[in-house]
């Protein structure tokens, strides 16, 4: 009778159970091979060790961002497109402040903060690095989370607060909206040039059988400061009557507000705690690349969404736990394609868990 | 009979208001004031006749081209609820398979260039229609028991991994069973030659020299008549979807799109009839891949599928209003017309008469010299960033529309299922109960 059934056999249609036997087969099979090829010593272990010390600080931030976005998506039910873009924002202004706090006094103050864009600064004459100036770099990181928090509480003030009554889906194509709008302010302001950023920092170098494997202070004050953030919100969450409130807002909104929680406070509280969490990721990506442009946030975005979903809306540990994953998939995958398509991966991986168990692995079967 | 609910119509004279009721006079009526704007503009720049005809015709191009996408975005979002947001991955599906189905063979053809199929180029630009409506197909299948926003996600990720694929240096050139071939990866691929420019190039030829006779540059000829084509590619789809959009099909359709439950209560087979409608876009959007990113240039790269070009077709979407195709027109007439061109426009006038010259290459720089009191390099800095600054208008021409006219100028997503439309008629009972206090409804 209809196309959809005629094609796809019937215990793919019904059988969640089948579909997620399917992907866990998948996944042995792949194991093994990776056992298969540390044994024939076709890939060495300081390799794999590289892949998974990379995934895991790339994961950090994926799930650091993911906290944010996961909240935001749940307590006001729509998916926020413009949070890669708070992510990208933020990050400039927090390098900028890096730059400013460093070079103040040798370079013009405007030059800085733009990060020399017009090639007026170079990173090697501000010579910024996690351990040649601490200082700076936590100072930019600050800066980068009160941006983010303030960008994130002025955009729902002035684009989301009057229209957050007409429906997901009104939000989300607004969402697009001011996505572009600060992508493209970001070019305007910037350009579309990249940015390196930082000289080389300490780095510890872990010899393993087949070579070694780069530890950085970068990496190091990464993996740190995502995972204090974490423990911050669980804090935050489990133990102050705002995250009761968050908690209770995210389980049954009606009920939350029946029972006299102040909703619009809490709104503007989740807006500030996702958007100062974007600024931290942002910061954080940008150190760990090494590099900044317009972009930065963007190319993150649908990996952020892959581990949010992946852990299931609404579950801040699910989105930890699911960027983690996701950062481990784009790295580990280069054992077997090609580097370029590391991304694609990540959102095939998503694209594959949506289709299993759309609610993510760690999150309730009611959808 | 009540009068127009749209803005543009609730401003008009009542004599020209009952014209404007019909679609033909909607679409014609706004391109005659945006070709006017265009003409007036020209003659400010002192173009010459050639001038005057190359910029209608870029103009003319670009509605045509944005036209036919927008009018599939609205098949999908307009009447079917599908919310995609992956429109050039399906552009790029079509023109890739057409391109290297149609690249000539190994050692058939001058160096240098990467080498095909050698399928005739008529049967490799159905196969390219083909291929993205399976692609359609792939998409839409197993996405459909998702909710909105998922699909969504989906759709914009399929795009972005054909994007990588289409970009990777691994598939640039492949040598598979014996076949070398490839997508040319960053570097993009030349596509094939333009059919219609080829036929006034041999057996067209006169027709050109014709019009060189009168004094006119012979290549408005070629380059008009490939906008015609164009057009009725575009007059096709729009005909195609609104046959569809009225027939049984399409009343199933709008079914879905306004209460998927209610109709699946219907013994409709309801992810039956979002695969088609999901389906029969897709292949449209691959033959525009064909003939906008292919024909058109002449060559192809996968930095022409960016996120950005969606995003620009959905706001000529949401400007004419979804759930109608004639908004769908209007709306493409004035994103391209005003938003899209209007700031190069701006730009090239403002640059005529104030006579300003050098470039700032930076915000600093013009920022700088704001503070020291000279405004010009500011200017002339955000002339150097058009192409930016119109992605930011369009960002918050979508913000402001959503705000103040979500339905857009004449959005119909919610139409009357009853034969009686009840809402108007309570609205007349409270009319007559109050007096003359009620207001016109918006049209909402």
């Amino acid at each position: 009778m209809s196309l959809l059934h005629d094609i796809t056999p019937e215990w793919f249609q019904d059988s969640t159970r089948i579909r997620a036997a399917l992907f866990g087969a998948v996944l042995a099979v792949l194991l093994l091979d990776i056992l298969r090829r540390l044994l024939g010593e076709s890939l060495a272990p300081a390799l794999l060790t590289g892949y998974l010390w990379n995934g895991l600080v790339f994961g950090l931030v994926i799930g650091l961002a993911g906290v944010g976005l996961s909240l935001t998506y749940d307590l006001l039910g729509f998916a926020n497109f413009a949070h890669g873009d708070y992510i990208s924002i933020s990050a400039f202004i927090g390098w900028g402040s890096t730059y400013l706090v460093a070079g103040l006094g040798e370079f013009s103050p405007l030059n800085l903060f733009f990060l020399g864009v017009g090639d007026t600064v170079f990173p090697r004459d501000v010579g910024i690095s996690v351990t040649n100036t601490p200082g700076a770099v936590i100072f930019g990181l600050v800066v980068a989370a009160v941006g983010g928090a303030t960008v994130a509480l002025l955009l729902d003030r002035f684009v989301y607060q009057s229209i957050r009554k007409t429906g997901a889906i009104t939000l989300l194509i607004a969402s697009i909206g001011v996505a572009f709008t600060l992508r493209f302010l970001i070019v305007f302001l910037y350009t579309q040039n990249s940015f390196g950023l930082t000289v080389g920092a300490w780095t510890y170098a872990l010899s393993l059988p087949g070579g070694a494997v780069n530890i950085s202070a970068p990496d190091l004050m990464l993996v740190t400061v995502a995972v204090a953030s974490m423990v911050s919100v669980h804090l935050l969450l489990t133990r102050t009557k705002l995250g009761k409130a968050m908690r209770a807002m995210s389980a049954n909104r009606d009920l939350a507000r029946v029972t006299g929680i102040p909703s619009e406070r809490v709104i503007t509280a989740t807006w500030l705690l996702g958007g100062a969490l974007a600024g931290l990721a942002g910061f954080m990506i940008a150190l760990f690349q090494g590099t900044i442009n317009y972009q930065l946030g963007w190319t993150l975005l649908l990996l952020v969404f892959a581990g949010v979903i992946m852990g299931g809306i609404g579950s801040v540990y699910g989105a930890i736990a699911g960027g983690v994953l996701i950062g481990l998939v784009t790295r580990v995958s280069q054992i077997w394609i090609p580097a370029s398509f590391a991304e694609a991966v990540g959102f095939a991986v998503m694209i594959a868990i949506l289709l299993t168990r759309p609610s993510g692995i760690f999150g309730s079967d009611a959808l | 009979m009540s009068g127009p609910t749209d803005p543009i119509g609730r401003r008009l004279p009542d004599w020209v208001a009952t014209y404007w009721e019909q679609d033909l006079i909607k679409i014609l009526g706004t391109l005659a004031v945006v070709y006017a704007l265009y003409l007036f503009v020209g003659l400010l720049l002192g173009y010459d006749l050639f001038g005057q005809l190359n910029s209608l015709r870029r103009l003319t191009f670009l509605i045509v081209v944005y036209g036919i996408a927008a009018l599939v975005v609205n098949l999908h979002w307009g009447y079917s609820g599908l919310f995609n947001i992956g429109v050039v991955g399906f552009m790029a599906v079509g023109v890739y398979t057409a391109t290297i189905l149609s690249r000539p063979v190994a050692g058939q053809n001058p160096t240098g260039s990467l080498p095909g199929f050698g399928v005739p180029l008529p049967l490799a630009v159905i196969a390219g229609v083909l291929t993205a409506a399976a692609a359609g197909y792939v998409a839409a299948l197993p996405s459909l028991r998702l909710r909105d926003d998922y699909f969504a996600i989906v759709t914009l990720a399929f795009a972005e991994i054909l994007r990588i694929t289409f970009k990777s240096s691994e598939l640039q050139e492949v040598t598979v069973f014996g076949w070398t071939f490839g997508t040319g990866g960053g570097r993009g691929i030349r596509t094939f030659s333009n059919p219609v420019r080829d036929f006034f190039e041999t057996s067209g030829q006169p027709l050109v020299t014709a019009v060189e006779t009168v004094g006119v540059d012979g290549r408005v000829v070629p380059d008009w008549s490939f906008v015609f084509v164009l057009l009725v590619i575009l007059i096709g789809t729009y005909w195609l979807i609104a046959r569809l959009s009225a027939s049984p099909f399409g009343r199933v359709l709008k079914g879905i799109r306004d209460d998927e439950e209610a109709t699946q209560s219907l013994a409709k087979h309801t992810s039956s009839f979002k695969i088609r409608a999901f389906v029969i876009g897709c292949a449209i959007l691959g033959l525009l891949g064909i003939v906008w990113q292919g024909a058109s240039s002449g060559y192809v790269t996968p930095d022409r599928f960016i996120p950005e070009l969606t995003f620009f077709i959905w706001i000529a979407v949401i400007v004419g209003g979804a759930g109608s195709n004639t908004g769908t027109v209007v709306g493409t007439i004035l994103f391209v017309g005003l938003i899209l061109e209007g700031p190069g426009q701006v730009r090239r006038v403002v640059e005529e008469f104030v006579g300003l010259s050098g470039s700032v290459p930076t915000f600093p720089d013009a920022l700088g010299a704001l503070v020291g009191g000279n405004i010009d390099p500011l200017v002339l800095y955000l002339f150097d960033q058009t192409s930016a600054l119109r992605v930011i208008l369009t960002g918050l021409v979508l913000i402001w529309l959503l705000k103040r006219r979500p339905q857009g100028l004449f959005g119909n997503r919610q139409e009357i299922a009853s034969s009686v439309d009840l809402k108007r008629l309570v609205a007349e009972r409270r009319e007559n109960k109050s007096g003359a206090q009620v207001q016109g409804g918006d049209g909402d």
